[in-house]
């Protein structure tokens, strides 16, 4: 750090001690519990615990329901992402093409960024009830008879549409602004080379929004795997039965309703691993990025 | 630089007529459908409200405005509600102010000090704080819930705004986009009114603060928006009902609402919609700060 700043021995101490009193007490306190009571199995009337070494960890690999959340978690992350990266983007390009009314597009695409994702879940359930959502009568009119809370596969389109609505603002934004801040002299360098707007499209343009793509992609990533909480809570009714549902929403359903401290855990210390690893990958290409613009 | 078109000045008069551009109209529609995919949910949602229990049992959501908007937004508002009938909309609206306002502004001065501390200060233990504090971003409040909740109740602070809003604070957002910002604030203005006699106290509070209004605005819009969203830890923390706030109570209220004979949906949606008007139009009103804020501090 350069900076020449202030010598002063108790204020900075007493400027972080806020700080970090709240992240000792609400975050390093319960991580760290959370790793020590994955080692453990506690007594399902809370009478002590005892150590079982990875026990739980070995139960949640080998059970199939375990085995089949965390497959419906991969395919449903696969789908809001790709889904909510293509179409915002496919939006931004266009709202990046036009003259007039980019502004008020703008508006329009974006604002639903403010609507809560179980807000977003039950107007999601108005839309697709069984007899009179207009989205299941359009699909009835289709040949599909769509039941939401019944049908697994139902069910789980239904999510899936939900949360890409919910996440294309963010993603419009960040794309817009990348767009935005490639050089008119590139664009007009590659309007002579290239006269078709496709070709430009994928040669130039493309490559160019590669870094904030990227960026997105582990944005999308963590948003699918914790921030559809509620959506998946207010779509299922809270009753998850026989629906699909998330590992986060697993981690709720076994803790809460299940009084697992010990299973929970460790399915928390396993998502904590993923995000580190994800945290990690993004730290790396945004350094990149950096160097690179 | 030259650009093409002034160097043929009267090349609009050249052109015979301007032609429609396919193109163009393409580009229209894609954006007008897009914008349509976003905004038709809530349209049906708020216009639905505005229609009676048995209509919208019977018929579903209603694009054509009814006669019982104001009746239904009433009842949300003013009438006890929820499973025990504790509760009504405008509670639950006061609690989302709290949650969204406290959380902002308590990230946003918890975050300024800390920041302030740890760029503008020569700290022996500066890169240990600085590592103790970041790591917060790695790990969401969604992967380690069931261990918060254990903590806050052996605290004795389930069904209190502490409870509630405190541990939300717990991540170094709001610190990490102020260290950034301080950096690039130039140095000379540190040593200038250090040779004015202004000590780090008078600094902060006269030159830094003032220079970071908009970022404080920025942050604010963002902080605000996630406080007043988020629904995991408010389901945890508050099991009382006047303490739900309306992201929170939805789930809860719907099915209270839809477990009657016929389901009150219009006083739900009405409910719903209440939840959505307030962070909406902060984020319409303050576009350009909150594009700002969610560019920059997502870097």
């Amino acid at each position: 750090m350069k900076r020449a700043g202030f010598t002063n021995r108790w204020l900075p101490v007493l400027l972080l001690v806020p700080q970090l009193i709240i992240i000792a007490v609400f975050f390093y306190w319960p991580a760290g519990y959370a790793i020590q009571s994955s080692f453990y199995l506690q007594d399902p009337f809370g009478f002590g615990s005892t150590f079982v070494g990875l026990e739980n960890y070995t139960d949640l690999l080998s059970a199939s329901e375990y085995r089949k959340v965390a497959w419906f978690t991969v395919i449903f992350t696969l789908l809001v992402t790709f889904f909510s990266l293509a179409l915002s983007l496919l939006l931004a390009v266009k709202a990046d093409n036009i003259l007039r009314g980019a502004k008020t597009y703008r508006t329009l695409l974006m604002w639903v960024y403010a609507v809560a994702p179980p807000v977003a879940g039950f107007i999601g359930i108005m839309m697709f009830d069984q007899s009179t959502g207009p989205i299941s009568n359009f699909f009835k009119s289709l040949g599909w008879d769509f039941t939401l809370g019944v049908n697994y596969f139902d069910t789980a389109s239904a999510m899936v549409i939900v949360s890409v609505w919910k996440q294309v603002p963010v993603n419009f934004i960040f794309f817009l602004s990348g767009l935005q801040s490639i050089p008119r002299s590139v664009r007009e360098a590659a309007l002579i080379d290239n006269r078709s707007g496709m070709g430009r499209f994928w040669d130039v343009t493309f490559p160019l929004l590669a870094p904030t793509g990227f960026f997105l992609l582990i944005i999308n990533i963590t948003y699918s795997l914790f921030d559809t909480f509620g959506v998946v809570d207010t779509l299922v009714k809270g009753e998850p039965g026989n629906n699909p549902m998330t590992l986060v929403y697993k981690v709720y359903v076994d803790g809460f309703r299940g009084n697992d401290l010990g299973g929970s855990s460790a399915q928390s210390v396993i998502l904590m691993v993923l995000v580190l690893a994800l945290t990690i990958f993004q730290f790396r290409l945004v350094e990149r990025r950096i160097h690179y613009t | 630089m030259i650009d093409i078109t002034t160097a043929t000045p009267n090349a609009a008069t050249i052109t015979p007529k301007r032609r429609f551009k396919w193109n163009v109209a393409l580009d229209h529609l894609v954006l007008i459908v897009g914008s349509l995919f976003m905004i038709l949910p809530v349209l049906l949602a708020f216009t639905t409200a505005s229609h009676d229990a048995v209509t919208i049992h019977r018929e579903g959501l209603q694009l054509k405005m009814g006669d019982q908007l104001g009746v239904n937004f009433q009842k949300a508002m003013f009438e006890k509600g929820g499973f025990t009938d504790t509760v009504d909309g405008m509670r639950m609206l006061t609690n989302s102010f709290i949650l969204g306002i406290g959380f902002a502004v308590g990230k946003i001065i918890i975050g300024m000090m800390a920041a302030y501390a740890i760029v503008y200060f020569r700290l022996r233990f500066a890169s240990f704080a600085f590592w103790i504090i970041f790591t917060t971003l790695l790990l969401p409040l969604e992967v380690r819930i069931l261990p918060s909740y254990e903590v806050i109740q052996g605290l004795g602070l389930t069904n209190t705004y502490t409870g509630l809003i405190v541990p939300l604070i717990a991540s170094a957002t709001a610190t990490f986009f102020f260290r950034q910002f301080f950096r690039s604030v130039p140095e000379e203005l540190v040593e200038a009114s250090r040779i004015d006699g202004a000590g780090p106290v008078k600094f902060f509070i006269d030159i830094l603060v003032p220079l970071s209004r908009t970022m404080i605005a920025a942050m604010f819009i963002i902080m605000f928006v996630f406080g007043w969203n988020q629904y995991l830890w408010p389901t945890l923390i508050t099991t009382e009902e006047s303490f739900f706030t309306l992201v929170r109570g939805i789930k809860q209220i719907v099915i209270s609402y839809t477990d009657a004979q016929i389901p009150e949906h219009g006083q739900a949606l009405a409910l719903a919609f209440v939840a959505i008007v307030p962070p909406v139009l902060v984020v319409i009103f303050f576009q350009s700060w909150f594009v700002k804020g969610l560019t920059e501090s997502d870097k």
